[in-house]
This record gives structure tokens, C-alpha cells and sequence, in this order.
């Protein structure tokens, strides 16, 4: 769901097809037929912006029928837990949650918290956001004192009440009502999931950014992980939720963020008011129980990897070196202080946001407010000559004599012109190889920022100035090959070294400044001195899981929470599902995997009094990142809209929420602004539901597709998805031109006029889609209008993530005006 | 209507172009003179002999080179005698024509300049019995494809050719022969006429459905274009061929329908390779469903 | 040496066309113009000089005109049917979408082989056909002759142009780069026997799932180009993918055709002969 696998992981769809060919049943649910829907055995069409009724629809089917499996979410989700009595749900408030502040348009998530465990202390996250943490680990369930629970599941306010409460309207008619999915239809599906799990069997859910990028996507995959943990599919063999990732390395740009608010392994990044000092970062954000009790650890040899011998307990090891932010400083954000001249200049290294982002034109509007642009790119972007021959300098609302932006276009290197990681959807790290030298001036990324780094610091050498020394005190002395910084000897930063050199994996890790570590999950990745990442053992000539094909993050485990994979006594669930259990007899945890744990903690280990990090866990607690130990149903902190899940409609919708009074997303990120109008001003105008999305054939905002012949030549032009009946509607002909207007601007594209597009029923009435391939621009051999340019900025609170999956607009015949 | 891909063919078109009906046209010509020529020259029929083989010669001298645009290069001509292969209508033609076209010259050379006369004779000789096979064998060419409006008339297209051959070969030996000598090129030219339309006609009903393009559209047009000329150029020269404007007109109508009976067929195959349907429905009644 | 070739299970084919731009890559085939075509996803069209792997994209609504053995129209808005369910193209939508990756048949009797007059195209060590492009000259013959429309010929270069099956990467040992690059293995490339067995084994499985509409097109010896080297299991009549249904070589009536010329050529003699006859 939300995932074309097929076209968009054609590489990894091949386990599928595998599956399949192994009696797997594949289920696609998305608003167009696909690829993927073509080598599904059910497909299922629903309305875009619909899948958190969809999904709760079987959350509810779940749990009215008893579907769940008891053991599992009774020893290992925070069913039982008892939820502060001041909490008020959806339910009750008619699609808020207790908390809501109109003013600050957010919650005080304080009544969202266990019961018993007091007033949520803040916790590591956004100070602009107001409260709660971006991604929680920190439920205050501290060691031996637990929050109250009911193991009978009975009491009012434990978490399964509250789910089977908030659910219940959820039911297959209304799924029906929202989704346009006919009831029968999700009923099925919902049997076969339900039938397809427990002890003998599981179920994975793959989803990508079908369901991310809405004004509720972190909440859809909140639905999603529900029903996994409902269903007793999480850490088991065959289980999980997969996120299908992005650019072939975009797992490893969050593991080691390119993302402003966090630091490697997923550590907060410093905040101006909420941790102005390692002393109280270290109080906010390391939990009483779980792996981040030792987020001490992690963050110290963070700090150490990167200022080396500068960085000493007596000058909290150089934490005020970090860049601490103050607010807000996502890309969508910085996008419009750009427009409003707020920043000089920008780095656009592998991105096109001319042809990529939201609102395209705000984006070019605002690049051409910059003093200074660089974009490194392989070819030569819309990006990088917004300010030539954009659509703007067409339509004359710029002019290049009149934009001050000094542009610097530097060639970069691809990956395969050297060497590195990619780190992919299952957290396996695999080394790459160069294979040829990069051509002309074009260089990698390494040695573009080694370089930058060596050249400023020459620059600053000698300076005084306090603010230097965090430039200066850099560890900044990689092994050079010619002019080229090894590859290799950053990844052994990375994997860590402690006074006996490269450390074998995270345990190893201190807190006292004797470790050094670039990031703490990765370690261990260069274990031993032998690159673990670049292994490529045959899977003939190993176990089924695979443990020598490249490394995963943590220590080279390859499911996460295994432990759940054994009952609480250490038992596998069945043999079908064996993955590790416990062997009484060597006191040690056996199997095919790396545990997820410490190997020699029994399951029936208890922690003491005053046991820290993973042994202030039980034995029978396999979510070892969470405080509690326990998969959340409920999830008192992490996210900023709601503690469970519920179905708001898409920023702009050509419905009313039939679930709620509350329309949309509460806390959805807007900016009402010149450039950025919304759709809602003026509805009835655009009647149609449009989404966009990605094509085999070619890559993203294009640069890597749209410029080779042997790609273009297969999608060669802007094109757009429309069903027979619309077709009918609004006289659009196959291979013919449309126009498609939303309120920011129109886009012309030719018209795919296809069964596979149909219209949905929804609220008794038909509704058509639009189908819009996002990739086109006016560069390269195959061009076209952006669709981008049609979409607002409305974002998802918690990532601040576009909605381009659901918005509205109109369709007629013809070329766009000119 | 039967199923195609989006209307697609399912057979390339053939990538010949005007040169080779033109050339199976001045082949079948050349052929069919030859043979005249020779019966001629056995006949001691001197005029008409003169005439037949001047015809031929000429006929295989614009050959050459319509051949040669074809393949773009000169040289190229020459990988056609790489090999000799029974399974390749063409690489027999490329041997025939390599024996044939230096006979056919020569003959007629040698006859103009009244050099060499036995050698003469002999080419004369040698040309005429290689003429009926160049006359005919461009029709298994054709014939010896997938294109169903060619393959399938593969029993008719040789008679068809022929006939038109010497309705060419006829026409032009008609006009160009003074009447006292041209008695037998009146007789080839209505007899080669009457099997070029006969042929024609048989070979549309054994066709069936498949005949459509020899019926309609363009090629059905040149069809009826050819048949016009052909029997109006025949009757011409069996009432009034011994006079010498009517006999000029008439051999031009003759080679008229000679030349646009090859444009027809060739014109015709392309029409048929370009339809799904003329591919899959005879392919279906072999095949049950 | 065996016999080699390909089995393309179009059961499995996912449309990513990762084999047109393989083959492309390896063997230097330049690009087939940008034209959107507006036929479902297909913008290369069909095989061509240009073109030696093709992905056919077939859109067929389910019911009405699917053939016999396919379940009810099942399309969004009508009740879901647990009969489509084992279908390999999904069921619960209104419409089933095929894709095939089409590529030159490398037939037994190979037309094309059969009628090139220079002998440019042959037969290899591998059983496969191949153009030497450096004896073509551009004749023509073989592209009407082919009965699937594989073989044509690059106007600027004026010679013709076909899938090798990667014969150079066959003679390293290497598999063709079609093969390589394909996901989910349905292009299969390898000994035709063998190839055969799998594929009536695939057969078994799909027809026993229910896809009674599943065939094999070309794996039979007897049939009118005595089995191709490059065969295919389809989940619909062949002319859906633009194939034909049961080709013929066309050289396997050539003695007729040799014999009906002879006929042709003695009658234009005897003509002759009549004409010249009675100034005796
Ligand atoms: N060939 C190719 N592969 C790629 C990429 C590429 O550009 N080209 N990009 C890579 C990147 S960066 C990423 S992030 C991934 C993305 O991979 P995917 O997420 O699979 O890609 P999309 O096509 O954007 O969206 C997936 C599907 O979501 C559907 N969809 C739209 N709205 C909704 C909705 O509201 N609900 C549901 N359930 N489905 C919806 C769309 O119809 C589409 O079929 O792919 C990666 N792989
Ligand atoms: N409407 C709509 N918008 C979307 C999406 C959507 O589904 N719908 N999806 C969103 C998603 S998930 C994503 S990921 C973005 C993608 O959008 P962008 O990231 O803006 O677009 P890309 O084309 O992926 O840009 C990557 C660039 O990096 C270059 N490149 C490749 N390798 C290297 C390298 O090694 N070094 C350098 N310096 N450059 C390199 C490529 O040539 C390319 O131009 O689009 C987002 N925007
Ligand atoms: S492009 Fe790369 S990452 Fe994407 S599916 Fe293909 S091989 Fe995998
Ligand atoms: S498919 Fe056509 S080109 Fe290929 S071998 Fe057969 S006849 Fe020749
Ligand atoms: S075009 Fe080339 S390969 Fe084809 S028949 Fe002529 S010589 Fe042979
Ligand atoms: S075998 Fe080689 S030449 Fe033939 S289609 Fe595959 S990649 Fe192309
Ligand atoms: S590579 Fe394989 S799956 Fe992809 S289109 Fe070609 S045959 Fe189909
Ligand atoms: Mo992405």
C-alpha cells in the first residue's frame, strides 16, 4: 500500500515475484492500477488521502472480531498500559485529542501520557513544535517502577480500550463511505491478512511515499505498524513493515542525517533552549531503560569522532561546537524564508528542487533571491538555470539581467566513479566499488567537502575568533589517494575506535570520551579491520538470512526486535517461524540471527533496582528502543498529532471528513502566503482528486533519466492518467493535450486515457482521479511542464513532509495558454 | 474485427522503395525480349530481332543500376555472389542476372556494330533462354516473404508476371518494329496481355480476403489502372497494330499496364503487410482456436 | 555445442524494461526516437533496427472480451471474487494488464536466413541467427520475409539490424545482457531443452492455479518455423502482443513457388514460340 513496488523497486519486487512463486498472496492497494497492481492477485482502488480509514477499518475489523494475537500483544505491545485519566480522545472530541491548544495550533501531549508515571518531563525534540518529540523513545517507563497496567486488558483506560474505542467507527461501510472501496471488497482483504498471520504464518506490509508524503503521513504508518503489532507480525521472519526507500542510499541519509534536526544514529540535534548543554541534552534525551540509556555514550563519541583530542569532559567534549538550532529549519521552511530574502546563499548537491519540491515556482521564485547558488550535480539542472530559461523567464516574471543570484554549477562524480556505501530499506550497509574515474573536473562528494573543509580551515588558520574553533578543531586528516580522501578511512570513523583501535560493535561504546564513534549504529561495520560492508558471500554458501552479504545496522542484526520472534518463556511462536530463541542449556540465546539483545540476558531475567539502558528491560521486552520495552499501540510521545492514528481528509479535498467534525489534520504545517494559495478558497473549481508519482523509466526530478536517450525514449514526454469516464467528461482524447489547473498554476501534458484509471465511488457520489508521473522539466531530451508546479506546501507536522499524494484540481482539453 | 496490437502490423513493410517494381518491371522486360530476340533470330525474323534484343539490352542497362540505388553502394551488388543460395529468390536472381545481363548486352551490342556475329548469336541465344526465368523469378521474390497478399498468391504471381513481361516485351517490340516484322510481337503482346489479366483475376479470387489490397485503396487502383491499359493496349494492337501510330500507342498502353501491374503488386504488399488482421485471420483458420 | 535460447514468462514480467536499455547499453543500439505513442506504456512501438527487445503493454478489460477460462468482470465497484484471486494479473480491477518482452524468435527455419542473398545472416555455433554486419548489403530481403516483423533495417546505415543473442557475450560465456538485467527472471536464457522442461513445467503450476488462459507460443518443433529459440509462455491469444498466431516460414512453400515460376517462365517461352510460329 502506497508502494509501487514494481516500478519503483523493480530490483527488490524480484523477492516478491519469488514469494509469490512460493504461494505468498500479493496485495496491492493504491488509487491506480500499477505495475505492481498488474502482479498482485488482489488489487484494491482507493481515493488518495484515504488510507488511515482504510487502515483502521481493519484495526477495527481486528479487534471486533478478536483477530489479534493475544499472547503476542499482551506480553509485548503497551496494550495493558493504563493512560492518564485526563486523557480525552478523537472520539470525545469530535477529531481532537485532549491537549488542543486553537492559538498555538498544537498539543500539550501531557495528557497523552502513562498513568502514573506523572506530568511528561520534556523531552529531546523541536522547540518550535509545541511539545512531544519528533521521534520518541523517551516514554517515561522507568526501571522496575513501570506505569500502571491490566493484564485483563479490561480497565477502561488501558491502551486496547482506548484502541477498540477510537476504532469503532471504523467499520467496512464507512471504508466504504471514505475510501471508495466497497465494503465487501476491504473485508476480504482484511480476512486475508488476518488469516495470514499468528503463530504459523505472518504478513509484511511494504509501503513508500503513497503514504508518506500526506498531511497525515507519519500517522499512516502509525496505522500500519498497529495492525502489525495487533497481528504478532513485528520481528518475526516474514514480518514487518517495510519501508521501500527513496535514492539509492536514503536510508543512509537518515542513518547520518542529511536531515537538520537530527545527529547520526537518530540522536536529536542540539537545541538552543531545550539543551543548551551536554549536561542537560544528556538528561532529556537518554531513557531510563532501552538502548538510548546509553544515549551518553553515543553522543560523546559522536563528539569525539569529530573534534578528536579537542574535545575533553572538562569542555563537555566540545558540545557547543555543534550547530544548535533554534526553530524550524526544514527544507520547505528554509524554501520560504529564501523568497523572503532571508538567505544568502544555498547548497543544492544531488537535489533538483526546481523540478522536485512543492511548488515549484515558489522554489525558483526564491532561488533567484539568493546571493550565491551551488548546485553539484551530473548534468545540468533546471536547478542550476532557473535563472536562463525557466518558466518564469518565459512568462516574464523574471528577468535574467534582474535576478542577482551568482550561480557556481560543479560536476560531480556518480557512484559509479567511487567508492562508498549504499545503505538500503533492510539497514544493509554495501560497498561500492569505483569502477571508472570520473571524467573532466568532475569529482565526488568527498573530495568536494575534504577539500572545502581543508581550503576554509587553511583560511581560518591562526583566527582568534572563538566561533572558528569549531572549524578548526575538526578532526580533519583522512589518507589521501592522489587528491582523492579514502572512502574506506571514513567509514572506520564511522565504525568507531576505542583505545584498542577499531571497535568491534555499539557495546563497546563510552561515555567518558575513551570511544570515538561517527555514528553509533553503524558500528561494528568495520569490525575486526575487514570492511564488513563490502562482504558478498554467495547465498549458496551460507544460512538463509544471509549474515555475510554486506552488514546492518545494529551489530549486523538483520530483523530488528527478533526477540519477538520467541514467546516470552523464549520459545518460537511455531517452527514454521523460528528465527532465534533461547537455549537453556548454554544460557544463550540461539538461532539464525544476530538476537536483538543482550545474548546471555534469559527471559526471565528481571531487571534490579537501579539497572540501566538494555538491562533495565526485561527478558521478555524485545522493543529494546523503547523505554518500556513494548511495541506501541498507543504512542504517548513521538508524534505532535495524536497519540493514535485518525483519518483526516487531504489538505484540499473535494469531501467533507464523514469520521469527524475536525476536516483536516489539526496540526498540519500551512503557509498562507503570496505564491502558495490553496484550493480550499475556491473548491467547487476543481472537482478532481490529483497524485503524483514515479515511472520506471525514469528517475525522480529527472536529472539521471530524462537527459540518457535509452531512458528517455521510453516515457518521452509529460504525460497524465485519466480514466474513460473522465476522458468522457471533460472530452480529453488519448494521445491528445490536457490542461491542469490548480490554483497556483496550470500544466499541459499529453493525455493517457486508460481502464487501469477508474473512478471511485466515495460519499454516493463518483469521483475521478487525475494521475500526474512527476518527473518532467524543460531540460534534458524529455521535457514537459513540472507537476510540481500545481501543488501547494502543506506538510506533515512531524517530518514536514509535502502532501503531493492528495490535493485537487481541474482538467480540460488542450495546451495550457501561453 | 480481429485482435491486434492497437491496430499494429504484425510484418515490417519492406523497405524497398519505387526502384524495385520499377526493376522488376525493365527485368521482366529485358526477359521477355530476350526471349523474342531469340525466337527471332531463329526464325530469321532480322528486324524484329533488332528491335527484341536492343529491348532487352536496354532493359537490363536500367537494371543495373535501379539495383544498385536499392542496395545504396555499387560494391555492395557484389556481396550478393558471395554465395549462391537455392533458399534466396534474390541470390538466384543476383546469378541469373550476372549470366543474363552481359548475354543480353552483348547480343544486342554485337548486333548494332555487326562485330563478332557468332559470339552475337550465341549471347542472343544464351539471353534467351535465361530471359524467361529473369522474367519470372522476381515474382517468387516477392512471393517468398511473409507478406500475405504476396505470399499467398505465390501459385498466380509468376503467371501474372510473365504475362506482363510479354505484354511489355510485346508492346515495346510492337512499336518499335516496322509492321511487316512485327506480326509476332502483335501476337506476344495480346497473348501476354490476356494472361497478365487472367492471372490477375485468378489470382484475386484464390486470394479471398486477402485480396482486398489488389481490390481497394491504392494498389486496387493501379490494379485497375494496369488492366485498363493492358486490355485497351491489347485490343489496340490486335485491330489496328499495323499501323504505326496506333502500334506506338498501343505498346505504350502495354507497357503502361506491364509497368503499373508490378507497381500494384508491389504497392499491394505493403498495404497487406500494414494490416494485422490480413497476418493473424488466415493464420487463425490454420490454427483452430 | 547445445542449442541455446530464451524462455520469456510473461507471468513475471513486471514491464520494467530493464531489458530494452540493457540491450541497448551493451550492444550500442541507438535510440528509437521520443514519440509518446499514447498505447499504454509502450513508447518504442515494436522490434525493429533499433529496437531488439520490445515490452509489449497490453490493457484488456476483464470479462466481455477475455477468452474463455477468465473470471467475471470484477472491476472496482463490483462485489471481489476470491476466483480472481489466484490470477497472476491481479483480480478486484475492471482490467487485466499484460506485459511481454518480445525479442527475435531465432527460428528453426529462419525466413530471414533462408532468403538473405549474401549470406549475412547465419546460423552459430549456438543454433542462434545472426547478421554479419560486415557482409550485409542492405538488400531488404529479409525484413518482408521474417513472419514477425523482427528483423529491419536503420535507414542511416542502410543495412539491417537485429537481436544477436548477445553472440559476443555468448562466446565469452556470459549471459545475454537482456537476461542479466531482467528482475524477476522472466527472460530465462539457457539450453532450449532445458528451457522447454521449465517452461511446461510453469505451464502445469499457472493452468493448475486456475490461469486457464495461460499458453506456450513457439516451444513446439511442429509447428510452421519448427519452434522458435526464443520462446514465450503468454497469458492471452498472441496477436494481443502483436505476435502471430501460427506462423509459417515462408521458404517451406518455395518449391511450389520454384515450380509455379517454372511453369511461368515455360509458358512465357511458349508463348513466344506461338507468336513466332505461324510466319512459318
Ligand atoms: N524507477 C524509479 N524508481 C524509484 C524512483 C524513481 O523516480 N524511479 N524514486 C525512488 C524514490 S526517491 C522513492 S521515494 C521511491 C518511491 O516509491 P513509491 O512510493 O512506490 O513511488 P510513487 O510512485 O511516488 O508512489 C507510489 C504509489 O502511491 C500511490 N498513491 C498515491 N496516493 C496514494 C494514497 O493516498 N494512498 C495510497 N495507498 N497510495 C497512493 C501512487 O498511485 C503510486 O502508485 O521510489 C524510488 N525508486
Ligand atoms: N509531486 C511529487 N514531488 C515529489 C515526490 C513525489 O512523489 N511527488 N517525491 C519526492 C521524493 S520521495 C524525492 S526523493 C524527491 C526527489 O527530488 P530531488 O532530489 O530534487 O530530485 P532528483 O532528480 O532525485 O535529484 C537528484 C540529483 O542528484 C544528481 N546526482 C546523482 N548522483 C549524484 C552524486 O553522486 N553527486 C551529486 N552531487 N549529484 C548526484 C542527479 O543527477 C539528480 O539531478 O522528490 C520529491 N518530490
Ligand atoms: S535503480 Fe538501483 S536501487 Fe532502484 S531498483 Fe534498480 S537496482 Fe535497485
Ligand atoms: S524471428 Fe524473424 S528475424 Fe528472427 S530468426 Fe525468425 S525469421 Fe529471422
Ligand atoms: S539485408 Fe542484409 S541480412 Fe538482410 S537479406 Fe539482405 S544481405 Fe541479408
Ligand atoms: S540477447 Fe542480446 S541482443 Fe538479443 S535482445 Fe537480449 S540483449 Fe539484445
Ligand atoms: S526486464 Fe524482465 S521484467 Fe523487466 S520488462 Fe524485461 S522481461 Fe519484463
Ligand atoms: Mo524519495
Amino acid at each position: 500500500m502506497g508502494s509501487n513496488m514494481a516500478e519503483c523497486h523493480p530490483v527488490g519486487f524480484q523477492w516478491v515475484m519469488e514469494a509469490k512463486a512460493r504461494g505468498a498472496r500479493v496485495i496491492h492497494v493504491d488509487p491506480r492500477f500499477t505495475r505492481t497492481s498488474a502482479l498482485a492477485d488482489t488489487y484494491v482502488s482507493l481515493r488518495a488521502g484515504s488510507d488511515i480509514a482504510f487502515l483502521g477499518g481493519i484495526v477495527n475489523h481486528i479487534l471486533t472480531n478478536g483477530r489479534e494475537f493475544g499472547e503476542y500483544v499482551a506480553a509485548y505491545t503497551n496494550a495493558a498500559t493504563i493512560v492518564d485519566d485526563r486523557f480525552a480522545d478523537t472520539e470525545d472530541l469530535d477529531g481532537l485529542f485532549s491537549g488542543w491548544d486553537p492559538d498555538a495550533r498544537g498539543y500539550d501531549t501531557a495528557s497523552w501520557q502513562y498513568a502514573g508515571v506523572g506530568a511528561a518531563p520534556s523531552s529531546a525534540g523541536h522547540a518550535d513544535e509545541p511539545a512531544g518529540e519528533a521521534y520518541g523513545y523517551g516514554a517515561n517507563a522507568g526501571a522496575g517502577s513501570g506505569p500502571a497496567t491490566d493484564p485483563t486488558l479490561e480497565h477502561p483506560r488501558c491502551v486496547f480500550q482506548i484502541l477498540k474505542r477510537h476504532f469503532a467507527r471504523y467499520t467496512p461501510a464507512m471504508v466504504e463511505e471514505v475510501c471508495g472501496v466497497p465494503a465487501a471488497q476491504f473485508l476480504a482483504v482484511a480476512e486475508a491478512l488476518c488469516d495470514n498471520s499468528g503463530r504459523d504464518r505472518t504478513s509484511s506490509i511494504c509501503y513508500s511515499v503513497g503514504w508518506t508524503q500526506h498531511t497525515v503521513g507519519a500517522q499512516i504508518i502509525r496505522t500500519a505498524a498497529i495492525i502489525q503489532l495487533l497481528l504478532g507480525n513485528i520481528g518475526r521472519p516474514g514480518g514487518g513493515i517495510m519501508a521501500l526507500r527513496g535514492h539509492a542510499s536514503i536510508q543512509g541519509s537518515t542513518d547520518i542525517p542529511t536531515l537538520y534536526n537530527i545527529l547520526p544514529g537518530y540522536l536529536p540535534m542540539a537545541h538552543a533552549d531545550r539543551h543548551p548543554t551536554l549536561a542537560r541534552y544528556l538528561e532529556v534525551n537518554t531513557a531510563p531503560a532501552g538502548l538510548w540509556g546509553d544515549a551518553g555514550a553515543y553522543v560523546v563519541s559522536l563528539l569525539k569522532a569529530w573534534w578528536g583530542d579537542a574535545a575533553q569532559p572538562e569542555n563537555d567534549f566540545c558540545f557547543d561546537y555543534l550547530p544548535f538550532i533554534t526553530g524550524d529549519h526544514s527544507t520547505y521552511r528554509t524554501t520560504v524564508d529564501m523568497a523572503d530574502g532571508k538567505v544568502a546563499g544555498f547548497f543544492v548537491v544531488g537535489q533538483n528542487p526546481a523540478v522536485g519540491s512543492a511548488n515549484g515556482k515558489l522554489h525558483r521564485m526564491a532561488l533567484a533571491k539568493l546571493d550565491w547558488l551551488v548546485v553539484r550535480d551530473l548534468v545540468e539542472t533546471e536547478t542550476a538555470t532557473f535563472w536562463k530559461d525557466g518558466p518564469e523567464i518565459d512568462a516574464g516574471e523574471l528577468e535574467t539581467p534582474h535576478i542577482g543570484t551568482e550561480v557556481f554549477f560543479l560536476p560531480a562524480a556518480a557512484h559509479t566513479e567511487k567508492d562508498g556505501t549504499f545503505t538500503q530499506t533492510q539497514r544493509m550497509l554495501q560497498w561500492h566499488h569505483k569502477a571508472v574515474e570520473p571524467g573532466g573536473d568532475c569529482r565526488s562528494e568527498l573530495w568536494f567537502y575534504f577539500h572545502l573543509g581543508r581550503i576554509i580551515r587553511e583560511k581560518l588558520a591562526g583566527s582568534v575568533e572563538p566561533r572558528d574553533r569549531a572549524v578548526l578543531d575538526l578532526t580533519w586528516d583522512y589518507p589521501l589517494a592522489g587528491d582523492e580522501p579514502s572512502a574506506e578511512a571514513v567509514l572506520q570513523e564511522i565504525n568507531g575506535r576505542g583505545p584498542d583501535g577499531l571497535l568491534g560493535g555499539f557495546a563497546g561504546l563510552e561515555d567518558d570520551g575513551s570511544t570515538a564513534c561517527g555514528c553509533w549504529i553503524y558500528s561494528g561495520c568495520f569490525a575486526g579491520g575487514v570492511n564488513q560492508t563490502a562482504r558478498r558471500r554467495p547465498a549458496a554458501e551460507q544460512s538463509w538470512v544471509a549474515p555475510e552479504w554486506g552488514w546492518a545496522w545494529p551489530a549486523n542484526r538483520r530483523i530488528l526486535y527478533n526477540r519477538a520472534s520467541a514467546d516470552p518463556a523464549g520459545k518460537p511462536w511455531s517452527e514454521r517461524k523460528a528465527y532465534v530463541w533461547w537455549d537453556a542449556g548454554s544460557g544463550r540465546w540461539a538461532g539464525h540471527d544476530v538476537p536483538d539483545f543482550a545474548v546471555d540476558m534469559a527471559p526471565d531475567y528481571r531487571p534490579a533496582e537501579g539497572a540501566t539502558a538494555q538491562w533495565a528491560l526485561s527478558g521478555a521486552d524485545p522493543f529494546i528502543l523503547q523505554s518500556d520495552g513494548r511495541g506501541w499501540l498507543f504512542a504517548p510521545n513521538g508524534l505532535l498529532d495524536g497519540p493514535l492514528p485518525t483519518h483526516y481528509e487531504p489538505h484540499e479535498s473535494p469531501f467533507t471528513n464523514p469520521l469527524y467534525g475536525q476536516q483536516c489534520n489539526p496540526v498540519r504545517q500551512t503557509f498562507h502566503r503570496k505564491g502558495n494559495r490553496y484550493n480550499d478558497d475556491d473548491a467547487g473549481a476543481y472537482p478532481y482528486v490529483m497524485t503524483t508519482y514515479r515511472l520506471t523509466e525514469h528517475h525522480t526530478a529527472g536529472g539521471m533519466s530524462r537527459f540518457q536517450a535509452h531512458l528517455a525514449e521510453l516515457q518521452p514526454e509529460m504525460f497524465c492518467e485519466v480514466s474513460p469516464a473522465l476522458a468522457a467528461e471533460r472530452g480529453l482524447e488519448n494521445g491528445g493535450w490536457a490542461t491542469i489547473t490548480s490554483s497556483r498554476t496550470s500544466i499541459e501534458a499529453r493525455v493517457l486515457v486508460t481502464d487501469r484509471m477508474a473512478a471511485l465511488k466515495v460519499q454516493g457520489r463518483e469521483l475521478h482521479q487525475v494521475g500526474l508521473p512527476y518527473h518532467w522539466g524543460w531540460k534534458g531530451l524529455s521535457t514537459g511542464d513540472v507537476a510540481n508546479d500545481l501543488f501547494p506546501l502543506a506538510l506533515d507536522p512531524n517530518v514536514h513532509i509535502q502532501e503531493v499524494k492528495a490535493a485537487t484540481c481541474d482538467i480540460r482539453p488542450g495546451r495550457r495558454a501561453r | 474485427m480481429t485482435d491486434s496490437y492497437y491496430g499494429r502490423p504484425i510484418l515490417k513493410a519492406p523497405v524497398w522503395k519505387w526502384y524495385i517494381p520499377a526493376y522488376f518491371f525493365t527485368g521482366g522486360l529485358a526477359g521477355a525480349s530476350s526471349a523474342l530476340g531469340l525466337a527471332a533470330q531463329l526464325t530469321g525474323n532480322r528486324r524484329l530481332r533488332r528491335t527484341a534484343l536492343g529491348a532487352a539490352a536496354a532493359g537490363v542497362a536500367v537494371s543495373g543500376p535501379l539495383l544498385v540505388i536499392d542496395l545504396g553502394r555499387p560494391g555492395r551488388f557484389l556481396n550478393m555472389l558471395r554465395v549462391a543460395k537455392p533458399t534466396s529468390p534474390m541470390s538466384v536472381g543476383s546469378w541469373l542476372l550476372a549470366a543474363f545481363a552481359p548475354a543480353a548486352i552483348g547480343a544486342a551490342a554485337s548486333d548494332v556494330t555487326g562485330r563478332a556475329p557468332r559470339l552475337g548469336r550465341a549471347a542472343a541465344a544464351g539471353a534467351g533462354v535465361l530471359g524467361p526465368a529473369v522474367a519470372t523469378y522476381t515474382a517468387v521474390l516477392v512471393a517468398d516473404t511473409a507478406i500475405p497478399a504476396w505470399h499467398e498468391a505465390h501459385q498466380q504471381l509468376p503467371f501474372l508476371f510473365a504475362g506482363s513481361s510479354m505484354a511489355g516485351a510485346g508492346g515495346v517490340a510492337l512499336a518499335s518494329t516496322p509492321a511487316a516484322a512485327a506480326g509476332p510481337a502483335r501476337r506476344l503482346a495480346v497473348i501476354g496481355a490476356a494472361l497478365e489479366v487472367g492471372a490477375s483475376r485468378v489470382m484475386d479470387r484464390r486470394l479471398g480476403e486477402l485480396a482486398g489490397p489488389y481490390e481497394e485503396g491504392r494498389a486496387g487502383r493501379l490494379a485497375k489502372a494496369a488492366e485498363a491499359c493492358s486490355l485497351s493496349g491489347a485490343l489496340l494492337a490486335a485491330v489496328a497494330g499495323r499501323r504505326r501510330p496506333t502500334a506506338i500507342a498501343a505498346g505504350t498502353l502495354l507497357c503502361a499496364g506491364s509497368l503499373l501491374t508490378r507497381f500494384s503488386v508491389f504497392r499491394a504488399g505493403f498495404e497487406s503487410a500494414a494490416d494485422p488482421a490480413a497476418t493473424v485471420g488466415p493464420q487463425r483458420l490454420r490454427r483452430p482456436r | 555445442m547445445a542449442r541455446m535460447g530464451f524462455f520469456t514468462d510473461t507471468s513475471v514480467c513486471i514491464g520494467c524494461k530493464a531489458c530494452e536499455v540493457a540491450c541497448k547499453e551493451w550492444n550500442d543500439v541507438p535510440d528509437d526516437g521520443l514519440d509518446f505513442l499514447a498505447m499504454s506504456y509502450d513508447n518504442t512501438g515494436a522490434l525493429g533496427a533499433d529496437t531488439w527487445r520490445h515490452v509489449a503493454f497490453v490493457e484488456r478489460p476483464r470479462g466481455g472480451s477475455a477468452p474463455p477460462g477468465s473470471p467475471p468482470a470484477n472491476g472496482p465497484g463490483a462485489g471481489w471474487s476470491p476466483a480472481a484471486d489466484l490470477l497472476p494479473d491481479a483480480g478486484g480491477a475492471g482490467v487485466r494488464w499484460l506485459m511481454s518482452s518480445d525479442v527475435c524468435k531465432h527460428c528453426t527455419h529462419a525466413a530471414c536466413l533462408d532468403v538473405c542473398p549474401t549470406g549475412a545472416l547465419f546460423r552459430t555455433e549456438f543454433d542462434t541467427v545472426v547478421v554479419q554486419q560486415d557482409v550485409c548489403n542492405g538488400c531488404g530481403y529479409c525484413v518482408p520475409a521474417c513472419p514477425f516483423g523482427v528483423i529491419d533495417k536503420r535507414e542511416a546505415d542502410g543495412r539491417v539490424w537485429k537481436c544477436t543473442l548477445c553472440y559476443d557475450r555468448l562466446k565469452a560465456d556470459l549471459t545475454p545482457a537482456c537476461a542479466k538485467a531482467c528482475p524477476t527472471e522472466s527472460i530465462q536464457f539457457g539450453p532450449l531443452e532445458e528451457l522447454r522442461e521449465r517452461a511446461s513445467g510453469r505451464l502445469g503450476v499457472l493452468r493448475e492455479a486456475g490461469v486457464a488462459e495461460a499458453r506456450l507460443y513457439g516451444a513446439d518443433e511442429d509447428d510452421g518455423v519448427g519452434g522458435f529459440g526464443a520462446f514465450f509462455l503468454l497469458l492471452d491469444e498472441p496477436e494481443i502482443y502483436g505476435l502471430p498466431p501460427a506462423p509459417v516460414v515462408t521458404t517451406r512453400d518455395l518449391p511450389g513457388m520454384w515450380r509455379a515460376a517454372a511453369g511461368a517462365a515455360l509458358a512465357l517461352a511458349g508463348a513466344v514460340a506461338v507468336a513466332v510460329l505461324p510466319r512459318r
